[in-house]
């Protein structure tokens, strides 16, 4: 079996080596109002290209929404 | 002078919050927001998902100040996590506080934002806490480092308006940071009642998210703000149990 990772609650297959390559692969190039966490912590844009994944790694991408 | 007031040394001359949840479309809630002209425009964090470039709620807001959320939190750990990432994705460390108790009245968990709270301040951020109506909390907040508190006028996106005007009083009396009215607003006369009660300013999103012309109502609820501040500040008369005539009571023809 693959090694996976959690990514928004989903698992998928380990395929990208760094968070940047993640979200490349997901068509999010502009890091503007995207943020990141890495097992329950922020990873700063400017760090995503030098963040490793591993098996078992939880990703949490997000953006803002509407809201109140 | 303008007639501003200031949260965490940033001073607003609008005294409307509004949300930017639940429009019909993303031109309505542009426009919306250009009729209520608010100081800040909160928004919500959630997981990205693959909709190909729908336009970026950040650039269509570009030119109003963003106020993330925790909204939805249920526990400190999700609400700090989120306040996080809704500093790095709007590079503001101001968060609106939200730790939701219960799914069916959406109460806040009091005994859990506070802790938030605290845990947020020495993280430094400014935070501003959706509140329950007890001027006690309240209290309790600013003590921890709340810059300003968020109490509920009824629950969240009810429109019962004020439901108990003399616990807002109250707290704007005693509260030693800015009061903020957050939630239940129905109408353009909650929102001018919760200025005369001495509210510093006004949240406000379903009364205008959901009215049948939400443009409309959202310049209705920038005047109403304005009239209730001015109302606060002319001085209402007392409330009198007799009629007092306000014309004179010599001279009456007749008789």
């Amino acid at each position: 079996m693959s090694a996976l990772i959690r990514v928004n609650g989903k698992d998928e297959a380990l395929a990208a080596q760094t968070v940047a390559e993640l979200l490349s692969a997901r068509g999010i190039k502009r890091p503007k109002g995207v943020a990141v966490a890495l097992n329950g912590s922020v990873i700063p844009a400017g760090a995503w290209e030098k963040t490793g994944l591993a098996a078992g790694d939880k990703i949490e991408i997000v953006k803002p929404f509407g809201g109140g | 002078m303008a007639d501003s007031f200031v949260i965490a040394g940033r001073s607003f001359t609008s005294r409307l919050f509004m949300g930017s949840g639940g429009y019909p479309n993303q031109q309505v809630l542009l426009d919306s927001l250009n009729a209520a002209e608010p100081a800040l425009v909160t928004v919500a964090l959630r997981r990205i998902s693959l909709e190909p470039y729908a336009e970026s709620l950040v650039d269509l807001l570009d030119d109003f100040t963003l106020l993330p959320n925790t909204a939805g939190c249920a526990t400190i750990k999700d609400a700090v996590l989120t306040a996080q990432l809704g500093r790095e994705a709007l590079e503001t460390n101001w968060v609106k506080l939200e730790l939701i108790g219960d799914r069916e009245t959406l109460y806040p968990d009091v005994e859990q934002l506070l802790r938030a709270t605290e845990e947020l301040v020495k993280d430094g951020f400014v935070v501003l806490p959706y509140c329950t109506d007890d001027p006690v909390m309240c209290r309790k907040l600013a003590d921890v480092g709340a810059a300003a508190v968020m109490p509920l006028g009824s629950p969240i996106g009810t429109g019962l308006g004020i439901a108990n005007p003399y616990a807002i009083e109250r707290i704007c009396v005693t509260s030693s940071v800015p009061v903020v009215l957050d939630a239940g607003i129905g109408t353009a006369s909650d929102a001018a009642l919760a200025m005369e009660l001495g509210c510093d300013a006004v949240l406000l999103n379903t009364a205008v998210a959901k009215a049948r012309e939400p443009q409309r109502m959202a310049a209705a609820m920038r005047h109403a703000v304005t009239a209730g501040r001015e109302a606060r500040l002319a001085g209402r008369i007392p409330k009198r149990t007799q009629a007092e005539p306000s014309s004179p009571q010599l001279g009456l023809v007749g008789g």
